[in-house]
């Protein structure tokens, strides 16, 4: 077995003609994860055992003639962010260094039911903030694709796990692109699905009108097999949706002749040039399956990074406030005041970052700023998202790069945040609108760097964008 | 009360200011479970045992609404004559504190689930005729209790620990905020009452303030009679009883005036009121007032309420005390106090009710249920749920007196048998032989064989000594085991001595 290549139907087969049990998946994912991770760094916290024990469940399914679930003996990797009960959940944040939840995220009870190995928990920007995974407590993630270059972020970890291949698919979060650049970085497919398609039940919150889990594979079938195990109503989070989970492994197999894609000029504006010249080849090849092509304009664009970050660093300020140093994080023995074991706690525990965005959270709520800002913002919200809408009324799906640039180096931004926040400019929208989008693998830098193909759907069409992806994908292999 | 260094106005003084109030009133609804989880709302567990990673407030953890408790505060807004608005929003009130769990309160802002209501109160000042009046309602909202800070020293290291029990973290709270309408102490009393009634009657809180499901706030300012321009206010919290209430306005009032008359101004500041000085202590001056940072709470959906829904929660609702108040002064005759007595909880009026109907005479009901039964229950220590005598006896007593076959002396004994019995007092009275004899030839039989008994009192009262006749009136009543119906007595012997 060559886990770095295995898919999941690779997978299915192999136990289906006893090639390998579960448990030799689980312990060859474990023993391949503990000797590469060193080159990335992409685990915090490997979970062998916990693997092993669903293993060993698949397994004596697998005896008894069951079904073992979609994602039998899939070794998984999970986000950081994500809680897994009694497996170490630091939110790539010194503040939770030592936290063992006492519950399983949704998302995470759902992948296990359906067969899913939990293989460990991905390194991240601390609490999801950050477009390098260089915010970690951690330490930053190396790209698998070049190791002096940064893997993105915040779901750098589960994009490299599963380029390195330590990870068959995986989990990540997405609060303004957090899953679509790291996977566009390091060459995968990466899923944001549309707000409520995915329990947010056990995400540690960063921003929460915009926090998405979703689903990385090396594959768009694989990606679109763990989302349909992972989607659907979950009485847990009251902003989950009802819709109907298609099927979106038959969707990516789907004919996309007649389909109709927008491309927003707004997109395509300051865009590096060979990134540019990838994107026009990747249409081009959509074209050739059939697709027809048209101009859309999404004019509010120009406003999403100043909307994005009042909006999420409003809702971060008061998401992060419970981790205080009274109960379960990290408290400063330092201090003789209730007000000083905050501030001393808070100091310590947290990043430069999640001050920054804790900080201009609480600016922007202020008393006398909160109509001027967050007000505002929602109110660019909206445009952004009627934007989309009337677009939607023209075309299936609208096609764009995930970032202007590819990977940039280890260090490179760091001491420059606007320049960090910018990089999002393309993956923003997305979040700002609730609606679904993905990065498709669509060719690489001629320094061998990969760019990835953003393609938005309207609200609950995940179908419509596993369709082109799944296409594309074929039609490049 | 511990020295002081407040200075207070005294009473001719303060008797030139008007005194404005408003209170905001945290009542605990009664859910079996908690506003955003399920863990139970009961009381007593052991610190941090009814908690769950939702009302811990875990990393991930998510809240969602329980229906329950959208329906009692609904039903709460609709008693107060509320506008349940079909549709409110949750919202964000961020603060530190160590038993706040998500560093955040939810509750409801600009959103809330119902407004501009009123509530009808009758005030009785003490030496003073009693009076009704109206007091605005300005809204009702939903949100979420914190847990507690311990600090009672039932641990030994409580000098240097502060212990958190979450246990009430997460408990689902209506807020209910007055229009700054009441004019006095009693009226804020009389308000209090009324609410807490209310809200015991619909269900909606068992309002048992020694646990906290209900506690109020306080807003008082005062202004010079007769001026338009409203004082500044001071909010004091902490208020969990009526005589702190009282207590606490009647300071602040004091202190307020004194202030003003020395030519000083009242500061905008939250006070506390300290319970066992019975003073306010300033705790917060409007600088530094917290800046909540309300933002909607985005881990909820909007809160809506349809009007299908509504009027279900309507119809669901029993007559109110106020109302139900007017009508027992009305149908049964009571005198207002009387009427107040009787429906101080739902179930004391649910009770008299049910005698009354069952009697011919409601008023007589009302005295022995007041009276009688009142102050065995009180004996006993029971409530008036736990009566060993069901409601349809005590109007049976009262008919039987109203139909002379017992007399009032008769009804108190037979009471007894049927406070310890369960016994209807019809059965007692026959098999006890405790009937009143109003037969006029049983009676004169009786007066004739004391007469014989007694010439010495006959010729007496002849001579004039007419006072005699209580004595002979006695000696019948003592021979007919006191039975023999005392007016037929009177009149009969009146005749023979004659």
């Amino acid at each position: 077995m060559n886990l770095a290549q295995l898919t999941i139907p690779q997978i299915q087969q192999g136990l289906k003609d006893k090639q390998f049990s579960a448990v030799e998946l689980a312990t060859e994912a474990a023993q391949f994860a503990a000797a590469e991770n060193p080159k990335t760094n992409a685990y915090i916290t490997l979970s062998p055992d916990r693997a092993l024990a669903t293993a060993r469940l698949v397994d004596e399914k697998i005896a008894r003639g069951e079904d073992a679930g979609a994602l039998a003996g899939v070794p998984v990797a999970v986000k950081d962010v994500i809680v897994t009960k009694g497996v170490r959940t630091t939110c790539g944040s010194k503040i939770l260094a030592n936290y063992i939840p006492p519950y399983d995220a949704t998302a995470v009870e759902r992948l296990e039911q359906a067969g899913g190995l939990v293989v460990g928990k991905a390194n991240c920007d601390e609490f999801a903030m950050g477009s390098s995974n260089e915010n970690s407590a951690f330490g930053p993630v190396r790209n698998p694709v070049a190791l002096d270059r940064v893997p993105g972020g915040s779901s750098g970890g589960s994009a490299a796990v599963v380029a390195q291949g330590t990870a068959v698919v995986s989990l990540g979060s997405d609060t303004g692109g957090s899953i679509r650049q790291p996977a566009s970085f390091c060459g995968v497919v990466g899923v944001t699905p549309t707000y409520g398609r995915v329990s947010r039940y056990g995400l540690s919150a960063y921003a929460s009108s915009l926090d998405h889990i979703g689903p990385f594979g090396r594959t768009v079938e694989d990606a679109a097999a763990l989302l349909g195990v992972i989607a659907g109503r979950d009485e847990w989070d009251s902003t989950s949706a009802a819709a109907p989970v298609e099927d979106y492994v038959a969707a990516c197999r789907q004919d996309v002749r007649g389909m109709k894609i927008g491309l927003p000029k707004e997109y395509f504006a300051g865009l590096a040039a060979e990134t540019g010249d990838i994107i026009a080849a990747a249409v081009e090849t959509l074209k050739s399956l059939g697709v027809e092509v048209v101009d859309v304009s999404l004019p509010a664009t120009d406003y999403a990074v100043a909307c994005y970050y009042i909006i999420a660093t409003a809702e971060a300020s008061s998401n992060l406030a419970r981790y205080d140093g009274v109960r379960y994080t990290h408290r400063s023995d330092s201090s003789r005041t209730l007000a000083e074991m905050y501030r001393n706690s808070r100091g310590e525990g947290f990043g430069a970052e999640c001050k920054r965005r804790i900080m201009l959270g609480t600016y922007v709520l202020s008393h006398g700023y909160y109509d001027a800002y967050y007000l505002k913002a929602q109110k660019v919200r909206a445009l952004i998202a009627q934007d989309f809408a009337r677009a939607f009324e023209q075309v299936d799906a609208i096609v764009t790069p995930v970032s202007p640039f590819p990977a940039w180096k280890l260090g490179e931004k760091v001491d420059d945040p606007v320049a960090m926040y910018l990089s999002d400019i393309y993956t923003i929208t997305c979040d700002l609108a609730g609606i679904p989008g993905m990065s498709v693998p669509c060719g690489a830098t001629p320094e061998g760097l990969p760019v990835g193909m953003q393609i938005l759907t309207k609200h609950f069409d995940e179908s419509g964008m596993f369709r082109l992806a799944g296409a594309f994908e074929r039609a490049r292999a | 009360m511990a020295s002081s260094t407040i200075e207070l106005a005294a009473p001719d003084v303060i008797a030139k200011y008007e005194v404005v109030i408003g209170l905001e009133v945290h009542v605990q609804l009664a859910t079996n479970t908690k506003i955003f989880c399920s863990c139970p709302t009961s009381f007593g567990a052991p610190p941090n045992t009814n908690v769950c990673p939702v009302c811990l407030g875990l990393p991930g953890a998510l809240p969602v609404m329980n229906r329950r408790a959208v329906e009692l505060g609904s039903q709460a807004a609709i008693s107060l004559h509320c506008n349940v608005n079909p549709f409110s929003r949750m919202a964000r009130k961020n603060y530190f504190y160590p038993d706040l769990p998500k560093g955040y309160q939810i509750s409801q802002f600009d959103q809330p689930l119902a407004e501009h209501g009123f509530l009808d109160i009758t005030v009785t000042p003490e030496g003073e005729p009693a009076y009704k009046k109206r007091v605005g309602i300005t809204r009702l909202h939903l949100e979420d209790d914190a847990g507690k800070s311990l600090h009672d020293g039932s641990f030994k290291d409580m000098d240097r620990y502060t212990y958190i029990d979450l246990n009430r973290s997460g408990t689902p709270l209506a807020e209910i905020v007055s229009e700054p309408d009441m004019r006095s102490s009693d009226e804020a009393v009389a308000y209090l009452t009324e609410l807490k009634q209310v809200m015991q009657y619909i269900n909606a809180s068992t309002c048992d303030m020694e646990k906290g499901h209900l506690r109020a706030d306080a807003n008082v300012s005062v202004r010079l009679k007769g001026a338009e321009k409203l004082g500044t206010r001071a909010e004091v919290k902490n208020l969990n009883s009526f005589r702190f209430l009282k207590a606490a306005i009647e300071f602040e009032v004091a202190r307020q005036v004194a202030i003003v008359e020395a030519g000083g101004k009242i500061h905008q500041e939250t006070r506390l009121y300290d319970t066992e000085s019975g003073e306010t202590v300033g705790m917060r001056s409007k600088e530094q007032a917290h800046d909540y940072r309300y933002f909607p709470e985005p881990d909820l959906v909007p809160v809506r309420v349809s009007e299908k829904w509504r009027e279900q929660l309507r119809a669901e609702l029993p007559e109110l005390p106020f109302d139900r108040r007017a009508r027992f002064i009305n149908d049964y005759g009571l005198r207002e106090y009387d009427a107040q007595v009787l429906t101080a909880t739902r179930d004391m009026s649910d009770y008299y009710e049910q005698a009354a109907k069952a009697s011919e005479d409601p008023k007589g009901t009302a005295n022995f249920v007041m009276g009688d039964l009142m102050g065995a229950l009180k004996g006993e220590g029971k409530e008036i749920s736990e009566s060993p005598v069901p409601p349809e006896h005590m109007g049976e007593l009262a008919t039987l007196i109203k139909r002379g076959e017992i007399s009032g002396k008769l009804a108190k004994e037979i009471f007894v048998k049927m406070f310890a019995e369960g016994t209807r007092p019809s059965v007692i009275m026959e098999r006890d032989g405790l009937k009143q004899i109003s037969d006029t030839g049983a009676i004169e039989k009786i007066i004739d064989e004391v007469l014989a008994a007694n010439p010495k009192q006959v010729e007496q009262y002849k001579s004039g000594k007419t006072a005699v006749a209580g004595f002979l009136v006695g000696q019948v009543m003592k021979l007919s085991k006191g039975q023999a119906n005392p007016g037929t007595v009177n009149e009969m012997l009146a005749k023979k001595l004659a």
